[in-house]
């Protein structure tokens, strides 16, 4: 890297550190000094390591040591090859089974939450991460699931079970209404429509009193039912279980969790998978290469939306309870920083992002103010360092370089 | 009231809020016309020249400038504001957009939208997550025109924003600066050939664009006497509803879009339930891209695609 452009970003650096402390330091009218300079060195010290970050990757040193570092996650290359993939990932799936036995409850609550993540997090990177489109909306979808399981149960006493179709295919058919006019447009417009759609949700959520009970919110729904038969003296009967535990509802998530993995993963393998890289990578090549784009961007966008669906019902059934505030814009950006964060297209990265990124907030409460910030700070400074994110899909970082490579010779 | 003066009421209500969006798109279609990525912290921008605006009246107030001096207090709050949230554009379009400039699309607009929750966050941690109140300077005395009020306020906000509009259009047409914007919005390489400098043209931009959005800021503040951290948000959508309905990148459409938005949106609310009056920009801008996506003025971009 040049010198002079070293120079530039730290002066910038330092510049918006200073710009921004006059904005900190007036919470009211007068100037609270310990709290001005307490943030505003948070601001310059992520610009700093920012700044050393990029140095050290100007210097050739920064490869050497993220190498190593992806090479102790990613399971396709470095040390960890030599342990067969099957086995370190049933040690941490007997790990996820076993953590609801020796969890606190609160515990088990956090890892509840982590999961749902996971969930919308893979849902979203069928749409941003395999087909390339940017859904800033798609906590909108999450509602659909949450709302269309709650009044169902509530109006009508459909069970968990038979909502869960239902909620999938109101928010796929919901989905390619909002999709289908969008999608012939720029990716940009299609981030702006989806993010005033997501918002629009709320806003029918929040005033349709009617139907929604506006703020106050639905209460009052069942917690999903298990059946199992049973040979008693009436010969097979059908009992009844119902999920009440935190444990129980771990378990069910979890297990909605593992069939989004394995569902994600084959779309990921398949011919309509790689169609959606296709066209992500150059959509007028694919379409002259006979990939139906704009069917398969629906669909796209249709998967997408029932996966968040199916994370809709289950957050309602598990907390018998919705409002429209759980379903604000900032969601979508969570969800949209741990597909990024993780790495676009990467399922472990994304697994893992959703875990971090929920988990530790959650444990160390006093960051809770500052999540939101460090995120948005992480996801620019991603983009700009490390784009292809933390554990990259093994495609996905060949294309990343690719394009560096390009850009240099350029 | 008549009919007559209810319907010349709507129309300056209409007037009014349709500079503001138009102030505010103009900062989204002038970005998008040079580097095509929508900032989307221009809405975080706009909020944030408010909170500087509220931060310089306080201070004026506190040593009792502002009764003495009415319009030096306007030109500072307004002048301030507008440097300040210009400075902070600049910036953050060297940390976020400048390093992403040959990068894929996807890239540069997560960056955005990273500096954008980074700047809303930040802005709820400093201010507060509650609405603050602005001091109320604006005369809520006003004339009537044919029974229809006007307060002066709404005079000086109205008269304030076509002044500044006015002046980025002599400055775009007429200016060397701003033919050298419009040549890089038309066509990059082709102006780097020329020798134009083009980092300075998107540093240019980066000024004009956030100093408008400011000044949008600063005037929602005034008028609706509170601000709130999160409240770029609706202006944002709203705002690009406008650019788009405009035709996204062209400068007169972007005022055009504003008024029209603003007009669609006044009507709404005296004629139907208000508070689905957010909705209709939404309609507005899914009719206009199904049936003229490349909007009113602008030139045929939107079959281009990423």
């Amino acid at each position: 890297m040049a010198k002079s452009d070293l120079k530039k970003f730290f002066v910038y650096s330092v510049f918006l550190g200073i710009l921004i402390l006059p904005m900190v330091g007036f919470p009211t009218t007068s100037f609270h000094a310990g709290r001005a300079f307490g943030v505003w060195g948070v601001f310059v010290a992520i610009l700093a390591i920012g700044l050393i970050a990029k140095t050290l990757r100007g210097t050739g040193g920064y490869r050497k040591s993220t190498a190593g570092l992806s090479s102790l996650f990613s399971p396709a290359s470095g040390t960890i090859k030599r342990i067969p993939r099957k086995y370190y990932i049933s040690i941490l799936l007997l790990m996820v089974i076993i953590f609801p036995l020796v969890a606190n409850r609160y515990m088990i609550d956090v890892g509840i939450t982590c999961l749902i993540y996971v969930v919308l997090g893979l849902g979203l990177n069928i749409v941003v991460g395999l087909a390339g489109l940017l859904d800033l909306g798609y906590i909108a979808f999450y509602a659909v699931g949450a709302y269309s399981y709650s009044l169902l149960n509530l109006h009508f006493g459909l069970s968990f079970w038979a909502c869960l179709p239902i909620g999938v295919a109101l928010g796929a058919v919901l989905g390619c209404i909002i999709g289908y006019p969008t999608l012939k447009m720029r990716g940009d417009y299609l981030a702006i429509v989806t993010m005033g759609f997501g918002e629009i949700i709320r806003l029918v959520l929040n005033n349709w009193d009617k139907l929604t009970h506006g703020p106050n919110g639905l209460l009052g729904m069942e917690k999903p039912l298990i059946y199992y038969p049973s040979l008693g003296e009436g010969g097979l009967t059908w009992e009844v279980f119902k999920l009440k535990s935190l444990p129980g509802l771990y378990y069910l998530i979890f297990i909605l969790a593992i069939l989004t993995i394995i569902a994600v993963n084959r779309l990921d393998k398949s011919r309509v998978g790689r169609a959606w890289v296709a066209i992500r990578e150059d959509e007028v090549a694919a379409e002259l290469s006979g990939v139906p784009t704009t069917w398969l961007k629906l669909l796209a966008y249709a998967m997408g939306a029932a996966f968040a669906s199916v994370g809709g019902a289950f957050f309602a059934a598990k907390l018998s309870y919705t409002n429209p505030n759980f379903f604000i814009f900032m969601e979508s950006c969570i969800v949209l920083c741990i597909v990024v964060l993780g790495g676009v297209g990467s399922i472990p990265g994304i697994i893992l992002a959703g875990v971090v990124l929920i988990a530790v907030p959650e444990v160390f409460r006093e960051l809770q103010t500052y999540r939101m910030l460090a995120f948005g700070l992480a996801m620019a400074v991603m983009m700009v360092l490390r784009p292809e994110g933390l554990i990259p899909a093994t495609r996905r970082k060949r294309e990343f370089h690719e394009e560096k490579q390009l850009s240099a010779g350029d | 009231m008549d009919t007559q003066s209810f319907i010349i009421q709507q129309l300056i209500n209409a007037i009014f809020l349709g500079s503001i969006y138009a102030l505010i798109a103009l900062g989204y279609t002038m970005v998008y016309g040079i580097i095509e990525l929508i900032n989307f912290a221009h809405g975080e921008l706009f909020t944030s020249g408010a909170f500087i605006g509220i931060i310089v009246l306080a201070i004026l107030q506190k040593f009792g400038f502002v009764e003495t001096h009415f319009i030096l207090t306007m030109i500072l709050a307004f002048g301030l504001a507008m440097a300040y949230v210009a400075v902070l554009g600049v910036a953050i379009e060297q940390v976020a957009y400048k390093p992403l400039r040959n990068a894929s699309r996807l890239a540069a607009i997560l960056s955005a939208l990273g500096m954008s929750i980074f700047l809303s966050n930040g802005m709820m941690l400093s201010q507060g997550v509650s609405d603050r109140a602005y001091p109320q300077l604006l005369s809520i005395r006003g004339v009537s025109i044919m029974d229809a009020r006007i307060t002066y306020g709404q005079i000086f906000i109205i008269i304030l924003s076509v002044a500044l509009m006015a002046a980025l259009y002599v400055f775009v047409k007429g200016s060397r600066l701003g033919k050298a914007m419009r040549a890089t919005a038309q066509n990059k390489t082709m102006a780097r050939m020329c020798g134009i400098d083009i980092d300075k043209t998107i540093r240019v931009t980066f000024i004009i664009g956030p100093a408008l959005g400011a000044a949008a800021g600063v005037m929602v503040g005034l008028y609706y006497g509170s601000v709130r951290f999160d409240m770029g948000f609706i202006y944002m959508i709203k705002a690009f509803a406008a650019a788009i309905l405009g035709g996204i990148g062209s400068i007169p459409g972007a005022m055009l879009g504003g008024l029209i938005i603003g007009g669609v949106e006044v009507l709404w609310s005296a004629f139907l339930p208000s508070e689905w009056k957010d909705v209709t920009t939404f309609i507005v801008l899914i009719l206009v891209l199904y049936l003229k996506p490349s909007g009113i003025l602008g030139e045929d971009v939107a079959e281009t695609r990423v």
